[in-house]
């Protein structure tokens, strides 16, 4: 099934878990390219979890590349910046990918500019700043996680009083079918990779660091053992079973240190910090070249795309442009899908924006993924055997059908993290996450309703 | 909410495992065709008759409670070959044909069909059988290389004394073993050279199937394995205590329906337990009973009571099985 798995035996892993075809052929050997700049970006407001940016600028104001164009609106919220010279054309509601209207600020490119990016170096080099100095740093580069769930990387970053940073893990798994942009940054960004690990570990100061790679990129496995060897870093490179979900943070905490991550608590509570390599690579973007968060690589890739391929593309370029770039799409009625096909979204159109958490666009014949019988739960116990974290969706399938939310709540689904595995075994297609997604969105109203 | 609909699908995953229920379903009927094709080399055509009395009678049952889209799924088909396998070839076909009603009738569709039933439905027909018609079910014929002769009761009417007066009748290796204490050849057993049940004779076919359905993932190999493992260790224990009094290990792993039901009947998905603690304790229960019902129990065998009883614990045994989710303590 993993056609393309060079490491065999026992490597590291979790327990339970599937193996989706990869797909990832396609792109895995197409170096970065650069995008072209397009007419016009629209950056949203509202492309990190937590609170929107706060714009900064008005319309018909002139901008320059790497400028601030909105500043964060919270602690746990992140700065803007303009991906290209240009104008502010209109600061106004614009189709956000998460299906919604979202204000957004429109900017339309400056045709005379080389686009060469003209920001100051920080006054001070990273080494000699302070923790808060350096926190406030990734929050006003406008970093977010960029694994896909675009969570500001500056609050992970944070060490709260009485807990220690002793692991500091760099995701490079990149399980999920077709995406293949994290392996090829740990290919073609292995130094920059090593230099943003060396700044936050300045800071964090971990007694290990692990970069976790599935066996099946071999090519990062090499590249990154070379380079940490030379960089006097304690890295480990540790290259894990290909199998799903192993990029989950806490499914690689329990692969590389045997630990689990108690129930509620987060990765610093069993003393480890977990970061995407792609977000690596912008913190030494930005602290070493002064380069804000404005543009990132992702994977466009799928059954139906002329081309596949690793693109680094401005935020706020229109998706249409992208695919355009990769020759279009050769089907009638595509199915667009957002990030990887296990646990991303589907995308009506290709009318938004790239956003800072788009790892993926994927472009694949309706016939792959319209439709498919349901059948009875024959009880085979297949989703229990698949479910990394050892629920029984079986059972709370049942339970989410009949609208038991409490008894539902009971059989632990808010632990649940949505990986899929579960739906993606099931051999009589019951919609099982769907029900828990449907199931936890319950029972949180429910308690918030009663917390008023 | 009916029961096949098309799901069009706009959340994650949009990848699926090749394996889908009548995918399942039908792999393991395409397994059980060569078992099929046993008891019509042993049996002659009665084998096929009451095969497709049952099969007939479980179909049309289902169709009638939940409708045709249900047959697609091929659980009904495989309850009537299963039922047809458990009974002796010379049985009545009208008896065979009210055996798959009450299966799929009592033991499926009144709980609210497949995949809700506690008791596995095949031997829920059978048990009925059992107690309605005990002298037809325990009626046995010896293989006799007859192939086109129905048997003695086979074509039998209700109401009317069956008329065994053709049959050739030979009692199971069990019955032999039980009653006169003697021992069936272990070759006979292995090639299903003896008289019992249409499906249940050949030992080595039936492993041969249960390897494969074990590779393809479509049984739990644990359930049989902890059968055999039970019923090798009780039997030998009690068979080194008096060797003159009990049946041999091999003798009862190979006689009667203990390979068929260790591998087609126990490893039910619906009516086996969830995890791989419930099924260790499971299979080994069965093991134990089906020891314990052969050797001081009034009857011959003990396998399907041995499995009915241990489909009733299952829910028990699921909810003291359940498993520490990851994170918890």
């Amino acid at each position: 099934m993993h056609s393309d798995q060079s490491y065999t035996g026992s490597l590291q892993t979790f327990r339970h878990g599937v193996h989706p075809e990869s797909y990832k052929e396609r792109s895995s050997a197409s170096p970065i390219e650069r995008m072209p700049f397009v007419e016009e970006y629209t950056m949203h407001l509202n492309q990190h979890l937590g609170a929107p940016s706060k714009p900064i600028v008005r319309e018909g104001q002139r901008v320059r590349r790497g400028e601030l164009i909105a500043e964060a609106g919270g602690f746990v919220s992140v700065a803007l910046h303009a991906p290209v010279d240009g104008t502010v054309v209109a600061i106004d509601l614009f189709s956000h990918p998460n299906g919604q209207m979202q204000p957004a600020i429109k900017i339309r490119i400056d045709p005379y500019s080389t686009q060469r990016m003209e920001v100051p170096l920080p006054e001070i080099p990273v080494e000699q700043m302070d923790y808060q100095a350096f926190i406030n740093g990734v929050q006003q580069a406008g970093i977010v996680g960029m694994g896909g769930a675009a969570f500001p990387a500056h609050v992970k970053f944070a060490i709260p009083e009485g807990k220690v940073c002793r692991y500091l893990m760099l995701n490079g798994c990149e399980c999920e079918p077709f995406l293949t942009c994290d392996h090829r940054i740990m290919v073609e960004y292995a130094d920059a990779l090593i230099d943003g690990t060396r700044i936050l570990q300045h800071f964090v100061q971990a007694e290990k660091i692990f970069i976790g790679i599935e066996a099946n990129k071999p090519d990062a496995i090499a590249i990154l053992r070379e380079a940490a060897g030379s960089s006097g870093l304690p890295i480990e490179v540790a290259p894990l079973q290909v199998k799903y979900p192993q990029g989950a943070e806490k499914m690689m905490i329990t692969a590389i240190l045997g630990e689990e991550v108690p129930s509620g608590k987060l990765p610093l509570d069993v003393g480890t910090m977990v970061s995407n390599v792609g977000t690596i690579v912008a913190v030494a973007d930005y602290f070493r070249r002064s380069k804000p968060l404005i543009e990132r690589v992702l994977t466009v890739t799928g059954t139906a795309v002329q081309r596949a391929a690793n693109l680094l593309v401005p935020i706020g370029t229109p998706m249409r442009q992208v695919v355009e770039y990769c020759g279009g799409i050769t089907v009638p009625s595509p199915r667009i899908l957002l990030g990887g096909p296990m646990m991303g979204m589907v995308q009506k159109n290709l009318d938004v924006p790239v956003v800072k958490g788009t790892s993926g666009i994927l472009i694949l014949t309706d016939k792959e993924v319209q439709s498919f019988d349901t059948y009875s739960c024959i009880r085979c116990g297949r989703c229990l055997d698949a479910c990394p974290l050892f629920l029984n969706p079986a059972k709370m399938g049942l339970l989410a059908k009949n609208g038991l939310w409490d008894e539902l709540e009971e059989n632990n689904v808010l632990d649940c993290f949505e990986c899929a595995s579960c739906s993606f075994v099931c051999p009589s297609g019951i919609p099982l996450v769907q029900s828990f997604r449907v199931g936890k969105s319950m029972i949180r109203e429910k308690k918030a309703r009663e917390n008023k | 909410m009916p029961e096949s609909s098309r799901t069009i699908i706009s959340t994650a995953p949009f990848l699926h495992d090749q394996a889908t229920t009548p995918r399942i379903m039908w792999e393991v009927v395409l397994s059980m065709m060569p078992l099929l094709l046993a008891g019509f080399y042993f049996f002659g055509l009665s084998a096929v008759l009451v095969t497709a009395v049952c099969v007939l009678a479980c179909m049309g049952t289902e169709w009638l409670f939940q409708g045709g889209a249900k047959l697609r799924d091929g659980s009904a088909l495989i309850t009537g070959m299963l039922l047809a396998f458990t009974l002796p070839p010379g049985f009545p076909l009208w008896m065979a044909f009210v055996g798959g009603v009450v299966a799929i009738g009592m033991g499926k569709a009144i709980w609210g069909g497949l995949g809700q039933n506690i008791f596995n439905p095949a031997l829920v027909g059978r048990a009925f059988l059992q107690a309605a018609f005990p002298g037809a079910i325990t009626t046995w014929e010896l293989p006799d290389g007859q192939y086109l002769t129905g048997r003695g009761g086979n074509f039998s009417l209700p109401f009317l004394k069956a008329d065994v007066v053709d049959a050739i009748s030979g009692a199971t290796p069990l019955a032999k073993m039980k009653f006169s204490h003697e021992l069936t050849n272990w070759s006979d057993l292995l090639v299903g050279n003896t008289s019992g049940c249409i499906g249940e004779t050949s030992t080595a076919l039936i492993l041969l199937a249960g390897l494969y359905l074990a590779y393809r993932g479509l049984i739990n190999w644990r359930i049989p394995i902890g059968i055999f493992i039970a019923v090798a260790t009780l039997s030998a224990l009690v068979y080194g205590s008096a060797p003159d009094r009990y049946p041999p290990p091999h003798f009862m792993l190979m006689a009667g329906g203990l390979m068929l039901g260790a591998v087609y009947m126990a490893t039910d998905l619906v009516t086996s337990p969830l995890t791989s603690n419930g099924i260790w304790i499971y299979s080994c229960g069965i093991g134990a009973l089906v020891v314990l019902i052969r050797l001081w129990g009034g009857l011959p065998e003990g396998v399907m009571y041995a499995i009915l009883l241990m489909n009733a614990a299952t829910p028990l045994i699921n909810r003291y099985t359940r498993r520490r989710v990851y994170g918890h303590s």
